[in-house]
C-alpha cells in the first residue's frame, strides 16, 4: 500500500539548512504568539483550535490533479489567514504539521522548520497580504470575498512550492536532473492546479462561515457582506 | 462563550470529523505534487520502492517515529484499512483541536472582551515571566 507522505521527508534537505529554518520558524512563531496575544479572546481560543482541526482534515483529503498520477492537499494557508488572521492563522497551520509530524509520521522532525517555513508563515503570509490589500479596494459582497480567498489561495500555495525550491538550492541532497530551474516549474505548475482546488475547499468555506457568522471571519473584521439587491449569493457555493 | 459560538464549534468539529474520519477514505492515493517532482528520474515498482534512475527522493529517510501506533494516517492493530485511516482521522482531528485549542487559549488575553482597560493579571504574568 502505498505510504501518505505529503510534506517534507528526511534527507531531502542536509541537516544544517534544516537546522537554519527550525530556528528561523521559531523565531517568527514567537513573534507571532507576541502578536496573536491581542486577536486571541475568550471567543476567538477555541474558533482557532477549529480552524487547526479543519485544516488538518481537510489535508488528508488528496484530491487527484491534471496526470492522474499526481495529487495534491490544502495547505491551509490562506484559509486560517482569512478566518483568524495571519498571527493565529500561521501558528494554526504550525500547529497542525507539527501534529503531523510528531504523531503520524507525515513529515520528518528534522524537517519540521522547513515545512513550518513552507506552509505556515510563508503561505499564510502572501495570503494575508493579497487579501488585505483586496479587500481594501473591493466592494464586500460574497461573490468577492470568494473570489478573493481563490486568488490569495492559488498565490500562496505557489509560494509556499517555492519556498521548497529555495531551500533545495540552500541544501538539496541530491543532483537534479533537469536543475533547479526545471524543480521550481515542475512545482509551480503542480502547485498551481493544487491552488486550484485549494481556492474552491478555501471559497466555499470562508463563504460559508460569512453567511452563519460574519463576526468570525477575521478578513471582514465584523462587518457583514453587502448583499447584492435581489441576487441570490455565490452560485454553487452554499 | 455564547451559546451560538457553541453551536458554530460543535458544528464545525463535527464536519472536520466527518471529513478525516469517512472522507479521507476516498482520498487520492497518487503521491502529491511536492512528492512527485521528488521522484521524478526514477522507476517504482509495484510497492513503491525505487528500482533505478536517480531523484531526490534517493535520498529519502525514514521517519523518526515512523513505529508511531499512527504512523501514515493509520492505526496499528487495526487491519481494515478504511477503519483504520477513518480512526486516525478523527484522533488527529481531536487532537489537533486540543493542542490548537489549548494552546491558544492558555496565550489569550485574560481581560473582559469588551473592557478597554488592561487586566491586572496581565502585566502580572509579563511582570512574572520576566523575573
Amino acid at each position: 500500500m502505498e505510504t501518505l507522505a505529503m510534506h517534507i521527508a528526511n534527507g531531502i534537505i542536509d541537516g544544517p539548512v534544516a537546522a537554519v529554518f527550525a530556528a528561523f520558524a521559531l523565531a517568527v512563531l514567537a513573534f507571532c504568539v507576541l502578536r496573536a496575544r491581542s486577536d486571541l479572546d475568550d471567543r476567538l481560543a477555541p474558533m482557532a483550535g477549529l480552524v487547526a482541526a479543519f485544516i488538518f482534515a481537510v489535508q488528508m483529503l488528496n484530491f487527484p490533479i491534471f496526470t492522474g498520477a499526481v495529487s495534491g492537499h490544502l495547505l491551509g494557508g490562506a484559509l486560517a489567514a482569512i478566518l483568524v488572521g495571519p498571527w493565529v492563522g500561521a501558528l494554526c497551520v504550525a500547529v497542525v504539521l507539527i501534529v503531523q509530524a510528531l504523531v503520524f509520521g507525515d513529515g520528518g522532525v528534522a524537517m519540521l522548520g522547513l515545512n513550518v517555513t513552507n506552509m505556515a508563515i510563508f503561505g499564510t503570509a502572501a495570503a494575508y497580504l493579497l487579501v488585505a490589500l483586496l479587500l481594501r479596494v473591493l466592494p464586500r459582497t460574497p461573490a468577492v470575498l470568494a473570489g478573493v480567498a481563490f486568488v490569495a489561495s492559488v498565490v500562496s500555495v505557489v509560494v509556499a512550492s517555492q519556498g521548497f525550491v529555495l531551500q533545495y538550492w540552500l541544501g538539496g541532497t541530491t543532483d537534479l536532473g533537469n536543475g533547479l530551474g526545471g524543480l521550481a516549474a515542475t512545482l509551480a505548475g503542480s502547485h498551481l492546479l493544487i491552488g486550484v482546488g485549494e481556492g474552491l475547499i478555501t471559497a466555499t468555506t470562508v463563504v460559508t462561515v460569512a453567511k452563519v457568522r460574519p463576526d468570525l471571519v477575521y478578513a471582514l473584521r465584523g462587518r457583514r457582506l453587502t448583499r447584492p439587491v435581489s441576487v441570490p449569493a455565490v452560485g454553487g457555493v452554499r | 462563550m455564547k451559546k451560538r459560538s457553541w453551536g458554530f464549534l460543535v458544528g464545525g468539529l463535527l464536519v472536520a470529523l466527518l471529513l478525516a474520519g469517512v472522507v479521507s477514505n476516498f482520498a487520492s492515493p497518487h503521491p502529491d505534487g511536492l512528492d512527485s517532482s521528488l521522484r521524478a528520474g526514477c522507476t517504482f515498482d509495484a510497492d513503491d520502492n525505487i528500482t533505478g534512475g536517480s531523484c531526490p527522493a534517493q535520498a529519502g529517510r525514514e521517519h523518526e517515529l515512523a513505529d508511531s501506533p499512527f504512523a501514515d494516517y493509520g492505526l496499528r492493530g487495526i487491519d481494515n484499512p478504511y477503519l483504520a485511516t477513518g480512526l486516525s482521522g478523527v484522533i488527529g482531528v481531536l487532537l489537533t483541536f486540543a493542542v490548537g485549542g489549548g494552546l491558544f487559549w492558555l496565550a489569550r488575553r485574560r481581560n473582559g472582551p469588551d473592557t478597554g482597560e488592561p487586566a491586572g493579571d496581565r502585566t502580572g504574568t509579563r511582570v512574572g515571566a520576566a523575573g
